[in-house]
Parts: structure tokens; C-alpha cells; sequence
């Protein structure tokens, strides 16, 4: 479990992160979502150590991550797999070097020992067949799956990804969410999710934290998302009509009624006034 | 105040360097990379530039020595004692502030607009130890190495050039190089060598591992750490000079 408590933090002054606090659970995939520039990143970054926080906690299993240095930090970060926006694979490096790296690293296993584990870790991305490639000569799609390999490589308590579907096309995008979602489940991972890609909120969104220029303006769950009737949180996620009428029907399902706020009268130009009378022609 | 932040950040990078590695082996194969890469990727050039710079100096030292007071075998003297003193460790060095100092610039640099950096320091690996101290380490044992090199290539290009040109005799030129040699010379050449390579290797290290931005800044920062590092030699060449000859 990681504890995100009253996290500020700015940039030559201004203010990135507002006071946002959170806490994602264990075997759950935990989003944060929000428009560009809404401090989703920089909050990762904080909870990772990769940036300081001005103000504020992040706890790890309720150990204080944010106070502690060197060595402890160090073993802290040694539990954490993160997968970023554009993969960060190391260009000079196969894509067996590259998942063997933290093997090679941190532990003291046989050569075969580290070779079977890449294997296995990359057959559970569902790649097979690469590990002589480079990462130049790999898809957008194959180059995540095998950063999220790497990623799980040292069984991680924590995964963080970063956009995980930048630049990927649905199809693929669904493929690296469920590979995401299976693999929280599998290993009781607490997965934290930067996206502002409503399918992977729908598909994978245990817990989603909505930012808003630097602070938290919604949390809970996909199913609350639906009925949320926080306005910002609305025109962030229902931007586009396909989406609101997905909203709709949904919220006719569930509630057999639409309240619909955007008076599709109005928009198409229609009054009912105009409706044709029986036998009137 | 940029500059006293730039060295302030400097010197904080060069401590940083200084922890205890998470895994020996790694860090001795990131260096024996380095070393092959600073070392044997320069040596071509490193040969060109050194024959070539002996055999122009004895011919323009033959140009000028017009006396017929003056033995030939001075010119073999001025040729080692110029490529020993300046020529090669100064304009090598250079030249090595080009190929190796921009080289490890846009690596660095590509490699933390690319995240890799990011990516390594969530692993729990001290970047700056595991990435810039073995490029300084490299660099201090491959470019004396260089130097030593450009040395004897460089009295070689002499007497190549001399004998091709029928300015002197092999025996002549060989006569000169023996007479009033001083071995505090190469002594000098080698601190001088040993001071560039850390200016050559940790300058470029520092612009490279803090950049931000994309490709162009990436191609700004190769840039001025060669500019840095070259106006860096001068100076310290010019200091070395003044305190130890």
C-alpha cells in the first residue's frame, strides 16, 4: 500500500502540486488521470523519489519513503518497477541485456539462473523470439511490453507506469492495460497508472484519482466515475459525444432515465414545436 | 550566476560519484566499455594527427633553420622536444575533447532526455557513480596512454617526413633525438596528460547528464562541453606551464 499525504510541490515558484493526498491499495490498479499539465507526472515523480516533494509524505507500507536516506531509500526503490511514457530501454543493450540489467545488478544468480528468468518474465509479456533485437528494431507495443518485463523482473512490490499507451494504437493499448491488470493480480502488485485514456480508466481503474491544475478533484472507483457529478471531472472524461452518449446509455440502463444536461434539442436546433402533426400534410 | 551554479553543481556531481558500487562486476565491465570506447575508438585519429604533426614540424623547423651553423640534428631535437612538450599532449587532447567529450555528452545527454537515467535511479543504481565514474576513470588511464602514443608517432612523422624530403639522414635525425634529452619533459607531458583527460571526461559528463529538453539541446550541450573543455586545456595548459617548467 502507498500513502500519498499532503503532497506539495513547485518549480521556481510555482506550484505544481497542491496539497493532494491519496491512498492505492495493494492488488488494484490505482489511475491518475487529468489533462495535460495537471500534475499527474510530477506526482508520480514525487512518489517514486525521483523528485523531491516541498511538503508532504509519501509512505510505502507505512514506511516514511520521503525522510529516509542512502541505503534505506535505496532498498525502498529496489521494490518499485516503473514503466515510462517512452519505455527507456537501453539503446545499447539487446532486449535480454536490457531485462537482465537489475538481475545483473542486485542479485548474485548463475548466468542460466538470470537467462531463464528474462525468459519467463518475457514469455508473460508475450513476447518471444526478441532477445537478440534491439530496441531500435522493436514496435512501440513490443518495446512496453518489454519495459514492463524489465519492469517485473525483480518481482516488484510496486509497479508504476507512466502513460502506458502513448502513442500505441487501441488494440495494442487494451493488450499492455490487461497485461497490466493480470499482472497486479498475479503478483499483489500496487500498480499506480499516469493516463488521460478513458478506455484504460474503464478497463483497468480500481481506484482513480482525478487531478486539476495540481490538486485532487475526485477519486473512486470506474463505477462511481459514471455517475460522478463533479463538472470538471465530467468534461474531462465525457470531452467527447460518443463518450456522453455511452454515458447516457449506460445511465439508462442503470437508472432508466437519462438526465441529460445538454438539451440535444437545443444543439441540433429541433423544438418540438417543429414536430409534425399527424395528418398535417 | 550561472556559472557559479554550473560549478557548484559540478563539484556536487564529482562527490556524488563517490559511493560504494551496488555490484563490482558491472561497474568493472561499464569500465573495461569505456576504456575500449575512449581508448581504441580515438586511436585512429589519434595516429593521424600525431604522424602528421611531427612530419610538419620538421619540415617547417628545417624551413627555418636557414644557418649552416646550426647542426641538423637540432632539428630532430626541436621535433621531440615540441611533440613531447605541447603538441601532443595539448592539440590531442583537443582533439580527444571532440571525439571522446562530445561523445560522452550526447550519450549522457540522449540518455536522460530518453529517461534511461530515470529509469536506472528507480532501480536503486547511483547513476552518477555507475555512468560518469567510469568514463573518468577510462579516460585517466586511455588518454595518457594516447599521449605516450601521439608521442612516439609524432617523432616518427618527423623522421619519416625528414628522410622523405632529403632534410636529414635516419642517423642524423636519431643523433638528434638523443642529445640533451630531458626525461622531466614527458613527465610534464603526462601530468598535463592526466589533468585534460579529467577536464575531457568530467566536463562533457556534466553537461551531458544535466541536460533537459530534447534533440537540439542534446546537440547544444555536445557543443559547449567540447567549447568548455577546449578553453579548459588552454588555460590549464597555461598554468601547468607557468608552475612546472
Amino acid at each position: 500500500m502507498i500513502e500519498v499525504k499532503n503532497i506539495k510541490k513547485s518549480f521556481d515558484g510555482r506550484v505544481v502540486i497542491e496539497e493532494v493526498s491519496a491512498v492505492m491499495k495493494a492488488g488494484q490498479c490505482n489511475l491518475i488521470i487529468g489533462a495535460s499539465g495537471s500534475g499527474k507526472t510530477v506526482l508520480q515523480k514525487c512518489m517514486v523519489g525521483l523528485f523531491e516533494p516541498d511538503f508532504g509524505e509519501i509512505l510505502y507500507n507505512g514506511q516514511n519513503f520521503t525522510a529516509m536516506k542512502g541505503e534505506a531509500k535505496t532498498e525502498i526503490r529496489k521494490e518499485i518497477g516503473m514503466l515510462f511514457q517512452g519505455s527507456a530501454l537501453f539503446d545499447s543493450l539487446t532486449v535480454e541485456e536490457n531485462i537482465m540489467f537489475p538481475l545483473s545488478m542486485f542479485t548474485r544468480d548463475t548466468h542460466k539462473k538470470k537467462l531463464d528468468r528474462v525468459n519467463e518474465v518475457l514469455d508473460r509479456v508475450n513476447l518471444t523470439g526478441v532477445n537478440r533485437k534491439y530496441p531500435a528494431e522493436l514496435s512501440g507495443g513490443m518495446k512496453k511490453r518489454v519495459a514492463l518485463a524489465r519492469a517485473i523482473v525483480l518481482n516488484p512490490k510496486y509497479l508504476f507506469c507512466d502513460e502506458p499507451n502513448s502513442g500505441l494504437d487501441p488494440q495494442t493499448s487494451m493488450v499492455i492495460d490487461r497485461l497490466i491488470k493480470e499482472i497486479t493480480l498475479e503478483f499483489n502488485m500496487t500498480t499506480v497508472v499516469n493516463t488521460h485514456d478513458m478506455n484504460s480508466v474503464m478497463e483497468i481503474g480500481d481506484y482513480i484519482l482525478y487531478m486539476y491544475q495540481g490538486r485532487k478533484e475526485w477519486e473512486g472507483s470506474k463505477k462511481d466515475i459514471i455517475f460522478s457529478k463533479n463538472e470538471r471531472l465530467n468534461s474531462f472524461i465525457f470531452a467527447s459525444e460518443f463518450l456522453q452518449d455511452a454515458k447516457d446509455m449506460r445511465m439508462l440502463e442503470e437508472t432508466g432515465r437519462i438526465p441529460n444536461h445538454r438539451n440535444m434539442d437545443e444543439m441540433t436546433g429541433y423544438r418540438e414545436t417543429d414536430r409534425k402533426q399527424p395528418g398535417s400534410e | 550566476m550561472t556559472i557559479f551554479n554550473d560549478i557548484g553543481r559540478y563539484l556536487l556531481m564529482l562527490k556524488g560519484m563517490f559511493t560504494k558500487p551496488e555490484n563490482h562486476k558491472m561497474y568493472w565491465k561499464e569500465f573495461i566499455h569505456q576504456c575500449t570506447e575512449i581508448g581504441f575508438g580515438s586511436l585512429g585519429i589519434v595516429a593521424i594527427i600525431s604522424v602528421f604533426i611531427g612530419a610538419v614540424s620538421t619540415i617547417q623547423t628545417a624551413y627555418q633553420l636557414v644557418s649552416p651553423l646550426i647542426p641538423l640534428s637540432t632539428i630532430a631535437q626541436i621535433v621531440r622536444d615540441t611533440v613531447i612538450l605541447e603538441f601532443a599532449p595539448t592539440l590531442v587532447c583537443i582533439v580527444l575533447a571532440g571525439v571522446a567529450g562530445s561523445r560522452i555528452a550526447s550519450e549522457l545527454g540522449n540518455m536522460r532526455v530518453s529517461e534511461q537515467i530515470d529509469a536506472l535511479e528507480i532501480m536503486g543504481v547511483n547513476t552518477k557513480t555507475y555512468l560518469i565514474l567510469p568514463k573518468v576513470a577510462a579516460a585517466l588511464l586511455m588518454i595518457p596512454l594516447l599521449v605516450v602514443i601521439a608521442m612516439a608517432l609524432g617523432i616518427w612523422g618527423g623522421r619519416l617526413a625528414g628522410t622523405m624530403a632529403g632534410i636529414l639522414s635516419p642517423n642524423i635525425y636519431d643523433k638528434g633525438l638523443l642529445e640533451q634529452f630531458v626525461p622531466y619533459n614527458v613527465f610534464f607531458a603526462l601530468v598535463k596528460a592526466y589533468v585534460f583527460s579529467f577536464i575531457i571526461s568530467s566536463i562533457p559528463a556534466y553537461y551531458g547528464y544535466y541536460v533537459k529538453g530534447g534533440a537540439l539541446e542534446i546537440g547544444r550541450a555536445s557543443t559547449k562541453a567540447v567549447v568548455v573543455s577546449c578553453i579548459l586545456i588552454l588555460f590549464a595548459d597555461y598554468v601547468l606551464s607557468a608552475l612546472l617548467l
